[in-house]
């Protein structure tokens, strides 16, 4: 069962969902945090989601406000990367890039990207959390770093 | 007279021859008798007479005569017949002696001839002795002359001198006309008319060397008989007489470097001068044998006594040197000991004189840090404190530059951190390194360990030093400065052969290389090096410069003996880098920090971080709220520059604000996404203590807040 908790993990990995960050906040737990990863990552999805939606009220607006925007997405980024999300850093990344630039369409059709993205994250996370949740602390204290 | 006894007695005609042979027979015998009364006589005078036997055969012989003489006086007259037989006996007897005696004058006679041959040999052999006696008596005499013409010239040890008596008193002896000495010159290629006894003007005549008279007389030692007419002989003014005999001689001139021991001179030496001895002219005189020998002897007496007078001025030119050399010595040393008791005079009244003025600046810098200051202006007392402090240490230094050539500085002994002095060394080199647009790299080798024994301040003026220099002499680029433990094998040092360093648990050697990694570099390498030798050479070390060449910069190499301090747990730093997480928790357990961040995401994440680390975590939002809850307890305090809303800057001045003493108020670290420069710029500018780059990895955190706590400041790599 491990095994494939680690499969999974690693599957993430790979695919460049998460990144080392991730490990970092895993190393953080302990028998005093037992689910500090989990709180994180579910304290991040809450205040995203804050994020995104006024993001998109941002973007509706006409002319975009590109300074505000910058300044939504580098608070979006930040969170990202602390926990480690590695694809949605990069489109945040690109974001700040168009809102730079000025570029509207290079926002909008980002953000888009992001938000699935985002999506696609938050729902491979979820399975893996079940799963851990499913093995119990025993796999946790196996877990080898 | 048998023919008389028929006669008549006869007194007339015959009477006369009768009286002619009586007288006669009378004074025969008269003579016959007194013979041998002289003979007996003087033979009795005399002392030696080997033929008495014979003497007295003669006497007999003789008596005999006399008496037949005598008894013959009878016979003339009517003699009876007693006479006649008395006659008879007599003439009987005395023919018996005259015959033995005839008979014994045959082995006497040659006996006394060959004694007059004797006699004649003996004056011959007499003759003989007188001759010789003459010779030797002459010998003699030549012999006396040559002491006295030696007592004479060696009773001076001046050239001159010794030449001029020599050329008198051979005047004098042999009775010369004139006598001359012709030296070398200096190119060996002429003689020179040095000394003349009697010609008015001695100098300006030469002769070529090269003269076959000249050689002939310079190859034997004898005196030698030249022609009057040969260009050295001509010496007298020319006239109609007959110029008397000449002779020459060679005299060697001989030099210290002539005499060895087993070397006879004569072997060795190569010049010569010539003496001429002209004979009166018209004189009819020859040389003589002796006369040659003395003049021979003469010429090497000369050549002793010349050499002699050589070493004699040489040995006192010598010493005259010496003489002068010592006083200059003298001097010199006197003046060394005036410049050194100045020196220390200097020093000890520049330390005063310079100390006073400096502790009064840093007494008042530091009374005006405790007083409102604003951020810049704190920034700067906090330097000129800094900076002055470095000067009083310097000026300290300075009086113990006079201790360290005196050799009677010693090395303050202690644990120090070595890779904070490093970095606190580095620290100080930054900013005048930044004005010149250079970069300092430094590189602690890993197998470095962190706490040593030694010196530190030492230690740390020798680093500064050499790193000064190198920033100092560097136009572009920047210079790297590598620290690591020395390798026995990398010891080696071309100039230092000696250097063999030894290792032990007790101790090991740092060693540390300053290299400029520059484009371009002036030239020299520092006056300050003689000072850092002296340390490195206390430290049981060697500092050497390597040069790739001009205008590629000098890279300088130092390598100190520093000991290892016990074991860690003793040393004053409880804080350990490596080790089980429990054990880092324990030591950081309650360490009070605050973090600000406003995404809560981030927040949330520095927190866990921090908690995890084991440290009382207070986390705000805002600025306002950060700089309300921020206290003498917090330790730290973590602000997150990237946000937007808040001026993470500004929160960093309004706490150091609040807190006016520098021990009261936390540690402010930035923790920043931004690999931008500016930031850790604008960071250093408000006065922060450090950057830490998101994301934060565990053992970073940990190592920061080490840092911090420890020295205060963060190390800036990575």
């Amino acid at each position: 069962m491990h095994r494939q908790l680690a499969n999974m993990k690693q599957t993430l990995f790979d695919q460049g969902y998460l990144d080392e960050q991730f490990i970092q906040l895993e190393e953080l737990q302990d028998d005093a945090n037992p689910n500090f990863v989990e709180e994180v990552v579910t304290l991040y999805y809450r205040d995203s989601a804050r994020l995104i939606q006024n993001i998109e009220q941002a973007l509706e607006k006409s002319p975009l406000d590109f300074s505000k925007l910058e300044c939504l997405m580098h608070q979006f980024k930040g969170s990202s990367s602390s926990i480690g999300a590695k694809r949605v850093k990069s489109e945040c990344t690109q974001f700040k890039e168009h809102c730079r630039v000025g570029n509207a369409d290079g926002c909008k059709r980002t953000f888009q990207q992001l938000k699935k993205e985002y999506a696609t994250l938050r729902k491979k996370v979820e399975v893996y959390f079940q799963f851990a949740r499913q093995i119990g602390p025993v796999e946790k204290a196996c877990r080898s770093k | 007279m048998e023919y008389c006894n028929c006669f008549e007695s006869p007194w007339p005609a015959d009477e006369l021859l009768m009286k002619y042979q009586y007288i006669s027979d009378f004074f025969i015998a008269l003579a016959y008798f007194s013979i041998p009364l002289e003979i007996i006589y003087f033979v009795k005078k005399s002392a030696v007479f080997p033929y008495r036997w014979v003497l007295v055969q003669f006497g007999a012989f003789i008596v005999l005569c006399g008496a037949t003489h005598l008894i013959n006086l009878w016979t003339f007259t009517m003699h009876t017949r007693t006479v006649a037989v008395v006659m008879t006996t007599a003439k009987v007897l005395t023919a018996v002696v005259s015959c033995a005696t005839a008979l014994l004058l045959v082995h006497i006679i040659p006996d006394l001839l060959s004694v007059k041959t004797r006699e004649l040999f003996l004056k011959n052999k007499a003759a003989e002795l007188d001759r010789e006696m003459g010779l030797i008596r002459t010998q003699e005499e030549t012999g006396r002359h040559v002491r006295m013409l030696t007592h004479e010239i060696r009773s001076t040890l001046d050239r001159h001198t010794i030449l001029k008596t020599t050329l008198v008193e051979l005047g004098r002896t042999l009775g010369l006309e004139e006598c001359a000495l012709w030296m070398p010159t200096r190119t060996g290629l002429e003689l020179n008319l040095s000394y003349t006894l009697r010609h008015q003007n001695p100098v300006g005549l030469t002769v070529p060397i090269q003269l076959p008279v000249i050689n002939q007389v310079f190859k034997t030692s004898r005196a030698v008989k030249i022609s009057p007419i040969s260009p050295v002989a001509r010496l007298r003014p020319a006239g109609q007489y007959m110029p008397g005999e000449v002779v020459a001689v060679r005299v060697p001139l001989l030099h210290l470097s002539n005499f060895q021991i087993h070397d006879w001179p004569e072997l060795s030496t190569k010049r010569y001068a010539l003496m001429v001895l002209m004979l009166p002219s018209d004189s009819a005189r020859q040389w003589h044998g002796h006369e040659l020998e003395l003049v021979e002897v003469v010429a090497d007496q000369v050549a002793v006594a010349l050499s002699h007078a050589a070493i004699l001025e040489e040995s006192m030119r010598a010493r005259d040197l010496l003489m002068e050399q010592n006083v200059a010595l003298d001097l010199a040393r006197r003046e060394a000991e005036t410049a050194v008791r100045a020196r220390n005079d200097f020093l000890a009244v520049m330390n005063h004189e310079m100390g006073t003025p400096i502790h009064a600046t840093i007494a008042l810098s530091s009374l005006l840090q405790e007083t409102e200051l604003s951020t810049e202006q704190r920034l700067m007392v906090e330097t000129i404190l800094k900076s002055s402090n470095l000067l009083a240490t310097l000026i300290n230094d300075v009086l113990d530059l006079s201790r360290l050539e005196d050799g009677s500085l010693q090395l303050e002994i202690e644990t120090f951190n070595l890779h904070s002095l490093f970095r606190e060394v580095l620290n100080l080199i930054k900013p005048i390194a930044a004005v010149k647009k250079l970069y300092v790299m430094l590189n602690l080798s890993p197998d470095l360990i962190e706490h040593a024994v030694g010196d530190e301040k030492r230690l740390m003026q020798v680093l500064l030093n050499v790193v000064g220099n190198a920033i100092k002499f560097t136009k572009e680029g920047g210079i790297s400065v590598l620290a690591s433990v020395a390798k026995p094998d990398s010891l080696r040092d071309p100039r230092a052969p000696d250097f063999f360093p030894t290792h032990s648990d007790n101790h090991f050697y740092l060693r540390v290389e300053s290299q400029p990694l520059a484009v371009k570099n002036s030239g020299g390498s520092g006056l300050g090096l003689a000072i850092c030798k002296r340390f490195v050479n206390l430290m049981e070390g060697h500092i050497w410069i390597e040069s790739e060449g001009l205008g590629r910069g000098s890279t300088v190499i130092f390598i100190v003996k520093l000991g290892i301090p016990a074991r860690l747990n003793e040393s004053k730093l409880p804080f350990l880098h490596k080790g089980p997480g429990n054990q880092v928790k324990l030591i950081f357990s309650g360490l009070k920090v605050v973090v600000m961040d406003d995404n809560s995401v981030g927040r949330t994440v520095t927190k866990g971080l921090l908690v995890h680390l084991g440290c009382d975590v207070l986390a705000v939002s805002s600025g306002d709220e950060c700089v309300r809850a921020v206290s003498y307890e917090h330790k730290a305090v973590f602000l997150d520059v990237s946000m937007a809303a808040v001026d993470s800057f500004e929160v960093a001045v309004r706490i150091r604000e609040k807190f006016s003493k520098r021990s009261d108020r936390p540690f402010i670290v930035a923790l920043t996404g931004n690999t931008d420069r500016m930031i850790k710029e604008n960071c250093r500018k408000v006065g922060m203590d450090g950057v830490i780059l998101k994301p934060v990895l565990v053992d970073k955190m940990r190592s920061v807040l080490s840092d911090l706590l420890e020295h205060g400041y963060l190390v800036e790599s990575q």
